[in-house]
């Protein structure tokens, strides 16, 4: 007879105490040791995470009213700009904005962190002024706890695999996959391989809108797919997207979260990002489910991309799997290459770790997904075109 | 056997011609792999010393009674361990593996005696906690 598990009997079993959670990396053993069948049995919950940059993050804020109230259109924190192109004290502040002041030093993602720890931040704001919002202009400082609403809402976090980079011109790149040495010096990847959330569950039955997920140390949740959401890629025999797939929005509340799992990252004359912690359970339903979670580095591809090349498609180098990225050298075409990673995989590990004592603790719940994500879906790309041209 | 010795000279040694000596008279290669030498100032120098284990002690033994002061971990850099969120992107541009992650714990380490001084690691950290340790 085949194993099925409702998430209502997960989450009995959650409440009970008697839930067995283990991690995406633990799940590897327990299903050599005891077969798809019995581990599906045995197994609840697999817990999977990934800690690495994510550009696409950003915060919205509610700053409360003044007296005499504004209506804010241009908004600075800590001389950082957010967008405040909403209602009259709402703004939405980006982690790769850049400081008016300081530049790529300090940004957005700090701004955010700021909040976090409770640091006073530096708010102005300036406005055309209105019969019902008369001021003109503000210059206070606010702290997560004096206003109203915060949370993080990322339009696009831990992307369903990511390609590696590697530079084969004679010059440097700084990168947002950091710095790529010349004459392929050096490969550099970014997902946390058999840990990551979307490799463990590739065809999204539990990972959807309305999935509970940590983030950044609280608890969060999936609110749609992903910008830039590509399911209908290639995929291998095992469903695993060969190359960048899914992506996933997400949102949790600001106030509640840890610097520890969430931090701005300055990447050398690219950038700023944000490293941002997610940690995704993943119910055992039945033996397809334990099969997709108990997948290995070995099995996971992703493709060598040369990032020297300045156009939207860029050559590909090879392919490779996770094991052969993590053993910190590549062989390609006779040439032995450093491989390093951008996504830490000691934090990932730790969320990992974290979300199963919250589960096993009866701290932490499974939602089933309210709608599945898409398996069709494709990009449109962005071309340059007339006013007359269709 | 190899050897990476820091030198720092007084003013007055600046013009002394030491790695000719320790060429000539000590029968040592020498790389220099850092250099930040005037006229008449105080200058350093990171130096990796190649030779016979007696020959790099008499060496080294020439050079303090000279004057010069020798410091044998000594690194330009500065790692913040505590800040460190152990995610490896410094050790893609580390030449000497001196920054290097543990292929079980994935925890970052860094060799002083292995680092070079080539500073490409400030650069690489995006969470800038590798910084000037001069
Ligand atoms: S200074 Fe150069 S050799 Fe030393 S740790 Fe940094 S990258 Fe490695
Ligand atoms: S790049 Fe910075 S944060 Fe990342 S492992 Fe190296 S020192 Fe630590």
């Amino acid at each position: 007879m085949s194993i099925k598990k409702t998430y209502e009997e997960i989450n009995e079993k959650i409440k009970n105490g008697c839930a067995v959670v283990v991690s995406a990396e633990e799940v590897i053993d327990i299903v050599k040791e005891k077969g798809i069948k019995d581990a599906a049995k045995y197994v609840d919950v697999v817990t999977t995470a990934t800690f690495g940059p994510m550009c696409s993050t950003g915060a919205f804020l509610n700053f409360g009213h003044s007296d005499p109230p504004i209506r804010m259109t241009k908004v600075t924190l800590n001389d950082v700009a957010a967008y405040s192109g909403l209602a009259a004290v709402d703004a939405y502040i980006g982690a790769t904005e850049i400081s008016e002041s300081k530049g790529i030093e300090y940004g957005g993602a700090h701004v955010i962190c700021d909040l976090i720890d409770g640091k006073k931040i530096r708010l102005k704001a300036t406005s055309p002024g209105t019969d019902c919002y008369p001021r003109l202009e503000i210059d206070t400082y606010i702290t997560k706890d004096s206003i109203n609403e915060a949370y993080l809402f990322n339009p696009r976090n831990a992307y369903q695999n990511y390609s590696a980079a590697i530079n084969t011109s004679d010059k440097a790149l700084y990168t947002y996959m950091g710095i790529l040495q010349p004459n392929m010096g050096n490969i550099n990847y970014c997902t946390s391989g058999q840990l990551s959330p979307l490799f463990n569950d590739p065809l999204y039955r539990t990972i959807g809108i309305g999935t509970r997920i940590f983030l950044a140390g609280t608890t969060g949740y999936i609110s749609w797919q992903g910008t830039q959401f590509f399911s209908d890629r290639e995929r291998d025999e095992n469903g695993i997207p060969l190359s960048p797939a899914a992506t996933l929005a997400v949102v949790g509340d600001l106030k509640k979260m840890s610097t520890e799992y969430i931090k701005p990252a300055v990447f050398e004359k690219y950038g700023i990002s944000m490293f941002v912690g997610i940690g995704i359970p993943i119910p055992i339903l039945d033996e397809e489910m334990m099969k997709f979670v108990s997948i290995e580095d070995k099995d996971l591809y992703t493709s060598i991309v040369d990032y020297s090349v300045p156009s939207r498609n860029k050559p590909t180098l090879g392919r490779v799997n996770y094991a052969q990225l993590r053993s910190g050298s590549i062989n390609l075409n006779g040439k032995s290459i450093k491989t390093a990673p951008i996504t830490s995989l000691y934090k990932s590990r730790k969320i990992a770790e974290e979300l199963k004592k919250l589960i096993m603790e009866g701290n932490f719940y499974l939602q089933q997904p309210i709608e599945a994500f898409p398996l069709n879906n494709r990009l449109n790309t962005l071309e340059i075109i007339d006013a007359e041209e269709e | 056997m190899k050897k990476k010795i820091f030198l720092i000279f007084p003013p007055h040694l600046t013009d002394q011609p030491i790695t000719y000596t320790l060429i000539k008279k000590y029968d040592l290669k020498t790389n220099i792999l850092r250099a930040s030498i005037n006229y008449n100032t105080q200058g350093n120098l990171l130096l990796e010393l190649e030779g016979t284990k007696e020959n790099i002690s008499s060496g080294i033994r020439y050079l303090e009674n000279i004057g010069v002061k020798v410091d044998f971990i000594h690194t330009e850099i500065k790692w913040d361990e505590k800040a460190c969120i152990h995610c490896g992107a410094c050790t893609a541009v580390c030449p000497s593996d001196a920054l290097k992650l543990d292929s079980n714990s994935w925890l970052l380490s860094f060799n002083a005696e292995e680092c070079l001084g080539c500073k490409l690691c400030i650069k690489a950290c995006p969470l800038k906690i590798i910084t000037n340790g001069l």
